[in-house]
């Protein structure tokens, strides 16, 4: 097969769709007015960030006063956990509940956190990167703040049961944050159905531009300010909105969660040729739960092939794709949320994620079924690793 | 990770990939739960290395620098393949990225630990010669 261009790193980043940049682009240009402004150039920049509030609301199901844009997922994860930390301990509650598999940007937030004094548990997951809800329930105590797991598994694609969750949560009068930034658009979300109170998502993910977000409050839940300023984001998160994005971000969410059934069953179609055609390399095997998966995630361990040769091999050959060994991350431990399935280290490091969307390509997933067995033969000829895994040691 | 257009070029091409039988060195630093192992092979005759061989596992940087001290040990005498140092691998490269820098100090262990090994089948003491092979600092 000619050589041709992959991006198969959807969990990463994702493309800017047309329908998206068209949107921005006359609040890139023309339309430069600041939506406190009194006069029409103004008001226009005002209505346009509105009109993309209600569209956000819209498609999670609350009200568009209960959404606030941020600059992205991390900020939106640390604002929900730092703010209901902070506003709670007031009333002693300084207990906080999370999973050991979550983004970093809640991990380090509670990190932070347990060294002002916070208590922090992390619930573990079994070998198919499952939380257990009795668990969940178990770990819950008179003093905790807050419960905060996300929605799906950035790495290894696992979605939560957070209808069940919320549920959980509900009952015992403890709030709920989910990071909900690789899931969204990838499966239906309620946050009043599901029992949401804090949801963060992030626009980039879903085909909108980097460096903007949602955390969506739920009416009730007062968090503290993340920025003081002027009146901007109902004074909560101040400074002059960046209008393109949050635009940009309205159509993109409206786009995602159009017709998520049908995205579901295309691109699942295409993940399950992947994983199956991947698994049949020797010594392979997919992290995750098999059946409570995003439908665009691959994530597979090969024996034997360390994880950034793997990926610098792949994109000599023009596909694009990530990995959670060490020497990806710029530390010197492999993924924690591989090695919170169990993988010994060794295995973690020659981790290999797809990401494939809705744009993917059944070529693309013919491509890199032919590189892959092709870049991991060459790797393991070189191995002194496979040698000894080969002569059984 | 910004690698070099060097270090892009050995770790496509990498070369002296492979075993040598009846070696008369062989060398193994690293360890597969740190995600590197690299395996020097050595044919010396009169004091001189008339081939080298490696095998790798591990990241771009390290297949690259085990590639590069294969070659500037080539054709070189025993003395001269002892002067070889981490530093000596990443200029050679042409520099590596800080966090790989540790990669240099394997492949220099692993040439250093391929001579002990050749010292020792000689009988002879490689610590007075080659030194003490420390640890990679970087796995503790």
């Amino acid at each position: 097969m000619e050589k041709r261009f992959v991006y198969a790193d959807n969990s990463a980043t994702t493309k800017i769709s047309k329908s998206v940049l068209d949107a921005m682009m006359p609040y890139l240009t023309e339309a430069y007015g600041n939506p406190s402004s009194i006069y029409k150039l103004g008001r226009d920049s005002k209505r346009a960030i509105e009109n993309a509030r209600e569209k956000c609301a819209a498609a999670l199901g609350c009200t568009p006063s209960e959404i606030y844009f941020t600059g992205g997922g991390s900020e939106s994860d640390n604002w929900a956990v730092t703010g209901t930390a902070r506003k709670l301990a007031a009333s002693g509650k300084k207990h906080i509940i999370t999973t050991a598999v979550e983004h970093h940007a809640i991990l380090h937030t509670c990190a932070a956190l347990e060294k002002e004094g916070f208590e922090v548990t992390y619930l573990p997951v079994d070998s198919e990167g499952k939380i257990s809800l009795t668990e969940l329930e178990n770990a819950i105590r008179p003093d905790t703040a807050l419960v905060s797991i996300m929605y799906a598994n950035n790495e290894i694609g696992v979605i939560n049961p957070i209808s069940e969750i919320g549920k959980i949560c509900r009952k015992k009068g403890v709030l709920f944050h989910t990071d909900a930034v690789q899931a969204v658009g990838n499966v239906p979300i309620n946050v009043v159905e599901q029992s949401i109170d804090m949801l963060s998502l992030s626009g980039h993910k879903i085909h909108a531009q980097k460096g903007v977000g949602i955390l969506y409050i739920r009416k009730g839940v007062n968090l503290p300010n993340l920025i003081n300023g002027g009146g901007q984001e109902r004074s909560k998160r101040a400074g002059t909105e960046n209008v393109p994005a949050i635009v940009g971000l309205g159509v993109a969410l409206e786009n995602a969660v159009s017709d998520i059934p049908g995205k579901i069953e295309k691109v699942s179609k295409m993940r399950d040729k992947l994983i199956d055609g991947l698994l049949k390399i020797e010594r392979t095997r997919l992290n995750g739960s098999r059946t409570d998966r995003l439908c665009g995630n691959v994530n597979i361990s090969v024996e034997g092939v360390e994880g950034e040769s793997l990926l610098l091999s792949l994109d000599l050959k023009g596909i694009c794709a990530s990995s959670g060994s060490a020497c990806t991350s710029g530390s010197l431990d492999p993924s924690h949320v591989l090695l919170a399935l169990g993988l010994p280290h060794e295995v973690a490091h020659g981790s290999l994620r797809l990401s494939i969307s809705d744009e993917t390509t059944d070529e693309d997933i013919d491509y890199i079924l032919e590189v892959v067995p092709e870049v991991v033969e060459r790797l393991r000829a070189m191995s002194p690793l496979w040698e000894r895994i080969k002569k059984g040691e | 990770m910004l690698y070099s257009e060097k270090v892009m070029d050995h770790f496509s091409n990498p070369r002296n990939v492979g075993e040598i039988e009846n070696a008369d060195g062989i060398g193994e630093v690293g360890n597969a739960k740190c995600g590197d192992i690299m395996k020097m092979y050595l044919k010396i005759d009169d004091g001189v290395i008339t081939d080298v061989k490696f095998k790798t596992f591990g990241c771009g940087a390290a297949i690259a620098t085990s590639s590069i001290a294969t070659e500037m040990v080539k054709g070189k005498t025993i003395d001269e393949a002892l002067k070889l140092t981490n530093k000596a691998v990443v200029e050679a490269l042409d520099g590596l990225p800080p966090v790989k820098l540790h990669c240099s100090v394997l492949a220099e262990q692993a040439m250093k630990s391929a001579l002990s090994d050749y010292y020792r089948r000689q009988g002879i003491d490689p610590v007075p010669i080659v030194g003490e092979i420390g640890e990679c600092e970087a796995c503790h």
